[in-house]
This record gives structure tokens, C-alpha cells and sequence, in this order.
């Protein structure tokens, strides 16, 4: 019975991500609350939009600058049952990429489609 | 002149203030996010052709490359290291940082 209530309790989680990966602390932030919220056995959605869907490009290398490359942990997700991934279509339009130049199988969908995926949700965090 | 941008030409309209007010023959240094505006194939890249025209376009390669658009910068944007900043800022009378 408890156990029954405690599963009912699950909510449903959106992060939502807007930045690009290493102007601002955002998107690493994201990555890290992702990850630990994951070991909570919540219903987790994750939506990339604007800028946003430059955190997932391919290619990325950070010597240069310094930093530390956490692009390769968005691979990680898979294994923490973190599958739902979503991808505005526009914005990879609008900046010359494709599904192809992301490091982890996605779904792109429109914006109107995301909208409608906040609407689902229990919670939204945004970043 | 040189004009530095640091910021996404997709989240806020530095590069666009930046190429409006910069005049023929200035020097434009794109770094951190602004290295955005260098890629070839986005809804903006006519307006960074229409500038090239008349200012001259440079892209921080390790910035470039953190962000995985080292392959992707259109034609007519020099790239430049960190010891390249250095250069194009003694090189020019007055920095412009569009922040």
C-alpha cells in the first residue's frame, strides 16, 4: 500500500534548456541537476530549445579554453533511464544543424509540440 | 576600430548593434558565444556576408572549438588564436566590447 502511494507520487519533470553549453554556468548546471534528480526514480523529460540545442553539437573540444568538456555525459543519460529527449526543430534549423550533428539519439519536434510537453508536466525547471 | 562580441547573434542582438554601428574598415573579433555568428548555413549568416563587405570578421578558434563549430565557419571569417587577439587589439587605436 505504501509502496503503491510512493509510486503514485512520481511526478512528472521538464528541464527546460535555452543556453548555449560554455558562456554561462547554465547548461553544465542542468546536466549536474539532471543527473542527481535522476537517482530519485521521477519522471524525467529533458527539451533543448533555442540556443539551448547547441549543448548537444557534436565536435566539441574544450582545451583551448580551458573548461570541462561535459558534452560526452549527455550520452550518460541513457543509463540513469533518462530517454526522453526533445529537440526543437526551428532552432536546429535556424542554426544550420541537423539531428545528425547531435551526440545522442533525440526527438525533434516542432516547438508547438514542446509547448504541448510543458503542459504535461508536474514540474519545469528551467535553465 | 576593433569590435569584440561575446554573445549568441540567437539570444541577444550584440552582433547586429555591433555591424550597425561598425564603420568600413573595422575589425570584428566574435569570441565566447558570439563565435555563432561565424557558422555558415543559420537565419543570420546573409547579414554576416552583407557585413563582410565592409568590415573585416575574425572567429576565436578555442572557442570555436569548445563549442563544435570549428568545421562549420563560413568563408571570408578569418580565424585567430589567443596570441591573434592580442595582435588585432594592438594592432587597433580603440576596443569596442559589445557586451
Amino acid at each position: 500500500m505504501e509502496e503503491e502511494a510512493e509510486a503514485s507520487a512520481a511526478k512528472k519533470f521538464l528541464y527546460l534548456n535555452r543556453k548555449a553549453p560554455h558562456g554561462t554556468i547554465y547548461a553544465l548546471e542542468s546536466l549536474e541537476v539532471v543527473l542527481i534528480a535522476a537517482a530519485f526514480d521521477q519522471d524525467v523529460s529533458v527539451a533543448f530549445v533555442g540556443d539551448g540545442v547547441y549543448q548537444l553539437a557534436k565536435g566539441q573540444g574544450t582545451k583551448g579554453i580551458e573548461l570541462k568538456n561535459f558534452s560526452p555525459t549527455y550520452r550518460a543519460l541513457e543509463d540513469y533511464d533518462v530517454t526522453k529527449l526533445y529537440v526543437e526543430q526551428e532552432a536546429l534549423e535556424a542554426r544550420g544543424l541537423s539531428e545528425d550533428d547531435l551526440v545522442v539519439p533525440v526527438e525533434v519536434v516542432s516547438a508547438q509540440r514542446i509547448a504541448e510537453i510543458m503542459e504535461d508536466q508536474d514540474v519545469i525547471l528551467s535553465f | 576600430m576593433l569590435h569584440t562580441v561575446n554573445k549568441s547573434p540567437f539570444d541577444r542582438d550584440t552582433f547586429q548593434t555591433c555591424i550597425k554601428f561598425a564603420r568600413h574598415g573595422s575589425a570584428v573579433l566574435l569570441i565566447e558565444d558570439g563565435v555563432y555568428a561565424a557558422v555558415r548555413d543559420t537565419s543570420i549568416s546573409k547579414d554576416v556576408q552583407a557585413a563582410l563587405q565592409h568590415v573585416s570578421i575574425y572567429a576565436l578558434k578555442p572557442d570555436l572549438e569548445a563549442r563544435g563549430m570549428q568545421d562549420r565557419v563560413m568563408d571570408g571569417v578569418r580565424l585567430v588564436d589567443y596570441a591573434g587577439f592580442v595582435d588585432l587589439v594592438v594592432e587597433h587605436s580603440a576596443v569596442q566590447s559589445w557586451l
